[in-house]
């Protein structure tokens, strides 16, 4: 590693001479809410303390072994259901209301406690013992003078800890000097961001000459800095030391959760510990999503509750009745219970008992159930080998389990472009220097041309490298110097970090992968990056070795959309290379470009059209003076303390002027595999796909071709990319007459339709006549709203309603929309967001392009908010976080832009083609067991219960139960529970392939077809029509039949036996009618309930347990009666 | 610089930029199991209803209960049955008087007779009901008025008797044995069969008490306390029901094997009925030796000892007379149910039939493989 000459300006700290007093002794008061600031001395623990910060120490469980019970007990009855079962069991506690012992509630309320009890448990087992690992890990410490083990957790704020190679940093950390020179150390944040490409932090200068542990011992610098946050690159702070005052900026600071790179060791200032770590406090819940099935549930629960409470009026307006005309004469025989005295209250009381005995009709197994299935095929999707991929060897996974069924009901899919339909995987795949252009189609059919074969030309080349034309080869070795100026800008402009195992073994770790390809074409070309230091680039330029001082990097983002560096050549000129968006670079050239710039702008547009990435290439020379102006200026900038960002900013662009054009590049981008493919039988699902993407028009529309989302066939391709309301609006209204006109064309017209439309255009006329002038003016949503503002300030056009009339909704035919960032601003706006979605709805396929991340996440929540179907957003990057958020469903694409994406999604996988499968393989499957789930569940219960309700009217209402309390406490969790849950995770309808083959097979599940309020109304009917049959059938053989003994049949136990053992065999009929598809795990479970159910019959039945327990077991022995008449 | 441990993933070789390779170290593979389960791919009987399947089903089910139901029904009305109330709602009744005079705590006891004919002779066993109406035996405050451990002979129960028994649980400061509101309801009426000859007699019928309760009900969940040696001391310290007019071990004092709790006609009250109109059996007339049928046609007086009070209630009360077969007693909806229901599905089939001969145009359409 050379010897930097020179550190680059940015990495400079701020030298200021003290300007204000320090406060050493006006520390803050000890209370800790409300952090303003943060002050840390370093190896003063004393003054440390006085401030309580948080220790090292970090808790993420949320229970001890003592506060488990209570407090986990607590947030179970925060659930609404589960304080619903405890009222109940609080209610039959009153002996005149109990109707029902307690155990019959208690034990399956007691059931799902406990079993969600344990799996609180376990999850915060693993989570305290992941705790102790982290804190228990060694670090070593400062501590008087020497270097101390001790475990993370007795960290402290204030310490000086030592770190190594490849260690993880224990807390966040102020760099303070390091083994490299410069005080520099490189770390890997992949568990923070998942960028796994190293970053470099540089402490310091005045700290970075302390070294080693001696001299830091006396260090006694104090810091204060801003409170903890969550905000990961952004860090501000001054260190005060020997009457100084330094900067300090998320440069110097190493992050908890990072780990040490190429570093031998370190020395850093723990700033923030545990709980304040920027780690930590990242580590926020996220938004809980809900399925509309969820929603559905729960508006049906909430329709049963008042059914329930019908029915307890019915039942308590009967008793009431009953106890006036027979109860109050039959006292002979029954008289009141002590408390009542009227009819009145016993019906109060009744109405109560009614409610107990009811409640059944929403059991408590529900909830429990539904989450079962759902985690179940959670893990069917996580071991799906079809969805794995083995190059980058990740499965699948569903890392939210609570909206697998919505997977079957997608509407509409949001893609991202980048590394989502294609691999991001860049390739060098053409450029443009001073006018010529190179590279051929690696693709092209006929005639493969021949890879070039770099090795006897360059040594160091990557032979991984392809690249198809001779020509530029020849250019270089020919020595044009506007061919090496491009790649020597290659070279030098970039972020990129290399690691040189061995001598010529050369990797490079670039933070996004157009730099590492443009990077790796200069290599091959001959300009070979070796190494860089804070101030120089190293580069092997045709075989010799060259070192500049790189004297300043004017950095990327997403507004300037370029990058350029400063670098002094050995030979001591001094020059600019930029490189970035032509849109931008094209704008700063030097005038004298201007045919140079036509010509390469063609080209640009070329590449662009096949698909390809492209950037421009510039240079500017500067003077001595020059530079020594601008670095004064830049400095000044970067120093100020407020609006730093934006005085950077326009310090770049002061010395970004005038540049050289040398040319261009293009990358290729390859689609992944499948995705052609997968678009295509997803929108023959009906699904419709729009793709949000960065990249410029020309560029989206050509990989929507390559994709087959855009087709030749297509009936026409709108493009809007109007720059103001008015032209937006006006394109807008065109398309869309345009499409009405063609699927007229098409469809022969409709005489009402048009008469409709008529009207309409009248009275939008109308309304335009009072608008008029008010074109921009926001209003409300009506039928005359398209007719407003618009461009036709002229004529007043007339076009269909929205999508109230059917007119509009046949719009037939092909179309597809593409629309710009800019012109997507406007269409966003609140009076045109109607006219976009109506718009953009009627199109197969909608690509938006240059849109912004929170451009993306508006989109998902137009359509979620006008449509009301399932939105799914699917996406790779961080950019497309709040798309994925926003959406009902976010998918996360594993791939190369970090794991941010994958972190904030609900399913992830590596490759966009497994979306078929996610959605219409488990997502339709899902959807279907869970609604043949419900539709049972609801029947199996209704069955059950509103037997009692008949009942009621033979029993003077005196909420007396048809089945023996056991029966009832055992129905929903044994007899009937299993047969329902392996058809509500097992059941296929059609096999796999099939759903893929046939993809109209999803729509149902877009419809709701499976599950809604007809089909819950259905069940219930069939529920009700089975439990009259189950109570009047038994009530009419049972009320005058005998025994062959004469003995009359028509006791209560009889009764009760002959309908329960009828309803557990009608119940499992049904379900097994229900299952489609019997495993061995349905046969078992199906035949296992009926089996458990006799014999846990007999088994109460039994002599035995009645001797043991006379008074609980009263229901004793038909069998033995049977037995010992009949057998003998 | 020096090396680092990066685990690049693994990327198709061709790709060069960005994709570098390191060590790319041996990583284990988190390829998913491929076991059928997993994958979903379980073998599976997947039933599809066919109409070659369904229409069979339906014949099958219409042929197999219409013989059952035919053969229910018609042993069903071979079944003698005759029924006489005796509440005495109507003046005309013989039990009118009774019905309006009786109380419970009446000591004289008032007996009417009800004459009845027979038309047809009732052979082999035939077994007399007591009927009650408008009787809410079912009702949950009845139901749960019993003490279990009480009737099965526990001692402990039998002083202090559970809380459900109450109002019926203690008696000015003793326990009542039996407690509870369905033993003070006992029915107590006592009805006696006579048969008039040609010459006007009445010879009596002789009514068998025993072998009326459920097995079980007798020797398993009924037991006197102590060791039944001398009820009266086994007793000792508990009290009658309110109602009652003897106590307990007084209720067949002849016969030890059918007093106290054991007490048949006491037991079949306790089997609570499960609808308010319900009957219950009373006595057994067997069978007489020879030819001569049990109860021959002719004319007969029930003698009733009038003492439960139903008409506060608007109850009533009968008393039936019945034969039994293999299916036990007359039972017509059981036969008519079976038919009916195999007339649907027989009706169903043919309706069926026609629909999928008319209409199926389907030939050959894809099956589903499984």
């Amino acid at each position: 590693m050379t010897v930097p000459k020179d550190i680059p300006e940015k990495w400079f700290t701020v030298v200021l001479p003290l300007q204000r007093k320090k406060r050493l002794d006006g520390g803050k008061p000890k209370e800790r809410r409300t952090e303003e600031e943060r002050r840390v001395r370093a190896n003063d623990r004393e003054y440390n303390e006085r401030f309580q910060y948080a220790s090292n120490c970090i808790v993420t469980s949320k229970y001890n072994i003592i506060t488990f019970l209570p407090v986990n007990l607590f947030e179970q009855f925060q659930e609404v259901a589960n304080t619903y079962f405890l009222f109940l069991l609080i209610l039959q506690l009153i002996p005149q209301i109990s109707s029902l012992s307690w155990f019959t509630t208690i034990v399956p309320l007691a059931l799902v406690l406990s079993i969600t009890a344990v799996k609180d448990a376990t999850d915060d087992y693993f989570r305290h013992k992941s705790d102790n690992q982290v804190n228990n890990r060694q670090s070593q410490v400062l501590i008087r003078g020497s270097l101390q083990k001790e475990k993370w957790m007795n960290v402290r704020v204030g310490d000086i800890i030592k770190l190594e190679n490849n260690q993880f940093v224990a807390a966040d950390l102020l760099l303070l000097s390091s083994s490299e020179p410069h005080g520099l150390c490189y770390i890997e944040t992949a568990e923070l961001d998942g960028e796994s490409n190293m970053k470099v932090r540089q402490s310091v200068s005045v700290t970075s000459e302390l070294g080693g542990p001696n001299n830091l011992a006396s260090f006694n610098g104090e810091v204060v800095c801003e409170p903890p946050n969550n905000k990961l690159d952004r860090f501000c702070g001054t260190l005060y030391w020997r009457e100084k005052k330094y900067a300090l900026t998320n440069q110097n600071m190493l992050l908890r959760g990072c780990v040490l790179r190429n570093t031998e060791a370190c020395y850093g200032l723990v700033i923030f510990a545990g709980p304040d770590t920027k780690l930590m406090q990242n580590s926020g819940r996220t938004k809980f999503k809900r399925t509309s099935i969820d929603r559905l549930m729960n508006t049906l629960v909430l329709w049963i509750f008042g059914f329930l409470v019908c029915m307890g009026v019915i039942l308590a307006v009967g008793n009431a009745v009953w106890e006036r005309e027979v109860g109050s004469l039959f006292q002979s025989y029954l008289p009141w219970d002590p408390p009542v005295d009227n009819f009145l209250f016993s019906a109060f009381l009744s109405f109560w008992s009614y409610v107990i005995i009811l409640n059944t009709v929403v059991p408590i197994s529900l909830y429990v159930s539904v989450e079962v299935i759902r985690l179940g095929h959670s893990y069917f999707i996580n071991w799906d080998q079809q969805m794995f991929c083995s190059q980058c060897n990740t499965a699948a996974e569903a890392r939210t389990t609570t909206l697998n069924e919505e997977l079957g009901q997608v509407e509409y899919i949001f893609s991202d472009k980048t590394g989502t339909l294609t691999q991001n995987i860049m390739i060098f795949n053409k450029c443009s220097i001073n006018g010529q252009t190179y590279g051929e189609v690696t693709d092209q059919l006929g005639t493969q041309p021949k890879r070039m074969d770099f090795s006897p030309f360059n040594p160091l080349a990557d032979p991984d490298f392809c690249f198809y034309d001779d020509k530029l080869l020849e250019s270089v070795k020919v020595g044009d110097s506007q061919t090496q100026e491009f790649f020597r800008l290659l070279s030098l402009c970039h972020t990129v970090m290399s690691e040189e195992k061995s001598e010529g073994e050369l990797v490079y770790k670039a933070q996004s992968p157009d730099e590492g390809a443009l990077v790796t074409a200069a290599r091959n070309f001959g300009f070979v990056f070796r190494s860089r230091t804070p101030g120089t680039i190293t580069t092997t330029e045709i075989g010799r070795t060259v070192t500049y001082s790189l004297l300043a990097i004017l950095d990327f983002n997403n507004i300037r959309k370029r990058m350029s560096v400063i670098v002094r050549n050995p030979e001591g000129r001094i020059r600019l290379y930029c490189k970035g968006a032509d849109t931008v670079l094209l704008e700063r050239l030097h005038p004298c470009n201007q045919e140079l710039m036509s010509i390469t702008s063609d080209h640009l547009n070329e590449y662009a059209s096949d698909g390809l990435r492209t950037l421009a290439l510039a240079y500017r020379d500067l003077s001595e003076g020059e530079w020594e102006a601008w670095s004064e200026n830049h400095r000044y900038a970067d120093k100020a303390s407020d609006y730093r960002e934006d005085r950077l900013a326009a310090a770049y662009e002061e010395i970004e002027q005038d540049m050289m054009l040398l040319g261009a590049t293009a990358i290729e981008d390859k689609l992944q595999e499948g995705v052609p493919e997968t678009i295509a039988v997803l929108s023959l699902a009906n699904i419709k796909i729009w793709v949000l993407t960065g990249d410029k028009q020309e560029t989206a529309v050509n990989i929507g071709y390559s994709c087959k989302m855009l087709t030749d066939e297509m009936t026409e391709v709108f493009i809007i990319s109007g720059h103001t309301v008015q032209s937006v609006r006006q394109e807008l209204r065109k398309a869309r007459e345009t499409m009405i006109e063609l699927s007229r064309t098409r469809d022969g017209g409709k005489e009402e339709g048009m008469e409709r439309w008529g009207e309409a255009c009248f009275m939008g006329n109308g309304f335009r006549e009072g608008q008029e002038g008010d074109s921009t003016a926001a209003g409300g949503e009506g039928e005359g709203e398209e007719e407003r503002g618009g461009g036709g300030r002229k004529q007043v056009r007339c076009t269909p309603p929205p999508s109230s009339s059917p007119n509009f909704m046949d719009i037939s035919g092909d179309f597809a929309l593409v629309i710009n960032g800019h012109s997507l601003a406007h269409a966003l706006e609140a009076d045109m967001e109607t006219e976009f979605v109506l718009t953009a709805c009627a199109c197969k396929a909608v690509i938006c392009c240059r849109v912004t991340p929170l451009q993306k996440a508006q989109v998902v929540e137009l359509i979620k908010k006008h449509k009301k179907a399932v939105t799914l957003a699917i996406g790779d990057g961080a950019n497309d976080i709040s798309m994925i958020k926003s959406a009902h469903i976010g998918v996360g694409i594993s791939g190369q832009e970090g794991i941010q994406a994958v972190l904030a999604s609900d399913y992830s996988f590596s490759q966009f083609r497994f979306l078929q499968r996610l959605l219409l393989v488990h997502g339709r499957w899902s959807y279907l067991r869970m609604c043949r789930f419900l539709c049972y569940f609801f029947y199996k219960n209704f069955a059950f219960t509103m037997v009692h309700f008949w009942f009621g009217f033979f029993c003077g209402f005196s909420a007396q139960t048809v089945y023996d309390q056991y029966f009832i406490t055992l129905y929903n969790i044994v007899y009937t529970s299993l047969p329902v849950l392996a058809m509500g995770i097992f059941d296929q309808d059609v096999p796999e392939q099939r759903s893929l083959e046939y993809p109209k097979l999803y729509e149902p599940g877009q419809l709701n077809l499976l599950f809604n309020k007809r089909e819950f109304f259905i069940c219930i009917a069939q529920g009700i029509y089975t439990s009259v049959v189950l109570f009047f059938v038994p009530y009419a053989v049972l009320s005058d039949a005998t025994q062959s003994t004469g003995v009359p049949l028509a006791n209560y136990q009889t009764f009760a036996v002959t309908t329960a053992t009828a309803l557990v065999i009608v119940v499992s009929v049904q379900i097994a009618l229900d299952t489609g598809f019997w495993t061995v795990i349905n046969h078992v479970f199906v035949w296992g309930s009926l089996g458990s159910y006799f014999t846990i019959m007999f088994a109460l039945h039994s002599q035995t347990l009645f001797r043991i327990f006379p008074n609980q077991f009263n229901f004793v022995v038909l069998r033995a009666h049977y037995c010992s008449r009949s057998c003998g | 610089m020096m090396a680092s441990s990066y685990n690049a993933k693994e990327e198709d070789a061709h790709h060069s930029g960005a994709s570098s390779h390191g060590g790319a170290g041996a990583v284990k593979s988190k390829k998913p199991d491929n076991t059928a389960f997993k994958q979903q791919r379980l073998p599976a009987w997947q039933p599809i209803l066919t109409a070659g399947t369904v229409l069979p089903a339906f014949f099958v089910i219409g042929l197999i209960f219409i013989p059952i139901g035919i053969g229910l029904f018609v042993t069903s009305n071979n079944i003698k049955e005759f029924e006489i109330d005796y509440t005495g709602v109507k003046t005309d009744s013989p039990c009118y008087s009774c019905a309006k005079n009786v109380s419970w705590n009446n000591t004289t006891p008032c007996v009417c007779s009800m004459d009845f004919t027979l038309e047809q002779p009732f052979e082999n066993n035939v077994y007399m009901y007591y009927g009650l109406s408008n009787f809410y035996q079912n009702h949950r405050r009845y139901v749960k008025s019993r003490d279990d451990s009480q009737l099965n002979g526990d001692l402990s129960a039998l002083k202090e008797p559970s809380k459900e028994c109450e109002p019926y649980r203690k008696s000015e400061g003793l326990p009542i044995a039996p407690c509870g509101a369905i033993a003070n309801s006992l029915f107590n009426d006592t009805l006696e069969l006579f048969h008039i000859d040609s010459n006007g007699t009445r010879n009596p019928v002789p009514l068998v008490k025993q072998g009326i309760a459920w097995w079980t009900d007798k020797n398993v969940k009924f037991r006197n306390p102590g060791a039944n040696s001398n009820l009266t001391i086994a007793f000792q310290g508990t009290t009658k029901p309110v109602n009652w007019r003897r106590p307990v071990y007084e209720l067949d004092p002849l016969n030890s094997d059918n007093n106290g709790f054991i007490n048949e006609d006491f037991i079949v009250w306790m089997r609570t009925a499960a609808l308010p109109t319900f009957r219950k059996l009373y006595r057994i007339i067997s069978k007489k030796s020879g030819s001569n049928p049990t109860l021959s046609s002719g004319r007969y007086v029930l003698d009733v000892t009038y003492n439960y009070p139903v008409l506060s209630f608007d109850g009533r009360k009968r008393m039936i007379l019945s034969t039994i077969s293999w299916m036990g007693g007359k039972n017509p909806f059981l036969g008519i149910a079976y038919i009916t229901v195999g007339s649907i599905c027989f009706f169903l089939g043919v309706v069926l039939l026609i629909i999928h001969h008319k209409y199926d145009t389907r030939n050959n359409s894809p099956d589903i493989p499984n």
